[in-house]
């Protein structure tokens, strides 16, 4: 079994992975800061989450892309335009779309919400489980903002006068603001909190033979 | 290379000597600690607990950094003026830069979208590069890091998740199909240099190896 930092009373650099004398302030090579365990980091967790989850929600009630051809108008939202793309036939696009916009975001909260609060609880799944939910939530998160760069690529590319033009609506900055501060959620998450329970675990274990 | 602590080892070393932290890394993922040994050239190693990559190095990787990141930075500012895609329909036509794209969002609270998605597909993948090149370039020459160093490098690895021209790309490929009947759609230059870009950097960022870095910094 491997030792943490922690254990040995050092404090591991997150950025350059130098390991210092626990009560160090900032990492001598790199200039980061330095902290064993960030136990605050929770509470910017859930202000980023809660953030994240509000924008969430305008995102999706507001139109997402203003279509005016020569005869409508007409107004969708992130779901009614994957919805309409689908009826095209184009499922491959709707289904990206939902995907991206829908699934993972939601996911996303939930996946966050759950390592936040199993921080330091026994749960059914291992730590290396929650681990790969966490680097699958940070890898993941940044994926979402494909509709906003759909949106951008829409509005300046379909401006043809009376025939056809696209612009952008007010749900394309709540939908970006949502998953900015989702991202900002997971990166100030400490994934060593994760791991904490199974030393804790293990020293009752060594000190029970 | 690596050597994992273990709790029979950690009494052996009760005292932890400045001498003996010096050789230690910690996972910044999970704090396992590792006393680094000899590394070699082409030593690969990631962490026992949570298989984290800690070290990846690859043989003569330096200077296809710089070379790769050069090449990149140059089709980044070149993409960002020279038409990106071009739709007509029933005569009428409009063609677009990158820049437009990033700048669609102009109406009132909008503009800060737009700022954002400036930063995120040109801006801050521009900087990284940049960034990497000023790191990069005394160390493979075998010279004095540049001042600032250090700092450059901490802020190109904070700054990777928020480079999203990967993403940009894909979008792209998702907004043409949608376009595909409402107009006839043409693929401008800057469109090929930016999908090239894409492969550079993500070919860059693999072949960078943090620890060896790190301890070219610290020399």
């Amino acid at each position: 079994m491997t030792v943490t930092a922690k254990d040995l009373g050092l404090v591991g650099c997150r950025t350059c992975e130098k390991v210092w004398p626990m009560g160090t302030k900032r990492c001598g090579r790199c200039g980061a800061r330095l902290i064993s365990r960030d136990h605050k980091s929770l509470q910017r967790v859930w202000a980023w989450w809660i953030a994240g989850v509000l924008a969430y929600i305008p995102a999706n009630i507001y139109p997402m892309l203003i279509t005016t051809t020569l005869f409508r108008n007409q107004e969708d939202t992130i779901i009614a335009g994957a919805i309409e793309l689908a009826s095209y036939g184009a499922w491959g696009v709707a289904i990206i779309i939902l995907v991206a916009s829908v699934l993972i975001p939601l996911a996303k909260f939930f996946a966050i919400a759950y390592l936040a609060l199993s921080v330091g609880h026994r749960t059914s799944m291992t730590p290396f489980q929650r681990h790969v939910i966490f680097e699958v939530v940070e890898f993941i998160g940044r994926w979402s903002m494909i509709d906003v760069f759909v949106v951008a690529i829409l509005s300046s590319l379909v401006q043809l006068s009376v025939v056809a033009s696209i612009n952008p609506g007010i749900a394309a900055l709540a939908f970006a603001m949502s998953v900015i501060f989702t991202m900002l959620s997971a990166k100030s998450f400490d994934s060593r909190l994760i791991w904490d329970r199974i030393e804790a675990e293990k020293q009752d274990a060594e000190s029970a033979t | 290379m690596l050597a994992p602590l273990s709790h029979t080892n950690v009494i052996a070393m009760t005292v932890l000597t400045p001498e003996k932290i010096e050789n230690l890394i910690a996972c910044p993922k999970c704090d396992a600690v590792y006393d680094v040994g000899y590394v070699d050239k082409g030593d690969r190693a990631r962490c026992d607990v949570c298989h984290y990559p800690l070290i990846s190095r690859r043989r003569d990787a330096g200077l296809l950094i710089i070379a790769m990141s050069t090449a990149a930075f140059i089709l980044v500012v070149a993409a960002m003026f020279l038409p990106f895609i071009k739709i007509q329909r029933l005569g009428f036509q409009n063609e677009t830069t990158i820049l437009d794209a990033a700048l669609a969002f102009s109406d009132g609270p909008m503009i800060l979208l737009s700022l954002a998605t400036v930063g995120l597909i040109v801006g801050l993948p521009a900087l990284r590069l940049g960034l990497t090149i000023y790191t990069l370039t005394p160390i493979v020459f075998d010279r004095k890091p540049w001042p600032g160093a250090r700092r450059a490098f901490w802020l190109s690895e904070n700054l990777k998740p928020w480079s999203m021209v990967e993403i940009f790309v894909i979008g792209t490929a998702v907004a043409l199909v949608k376009l595909t009947d409402l107009a006839r759609v043409e693929l401008g230059p800057a469109f090929w240099m930016f999908a090239a870009l894409v492969i550079l950097v993500i070919v860059k960022d693999t072949f960078t190896c943090r620890w060896s870095v790190w301890r070219a910094l610290e020399q």
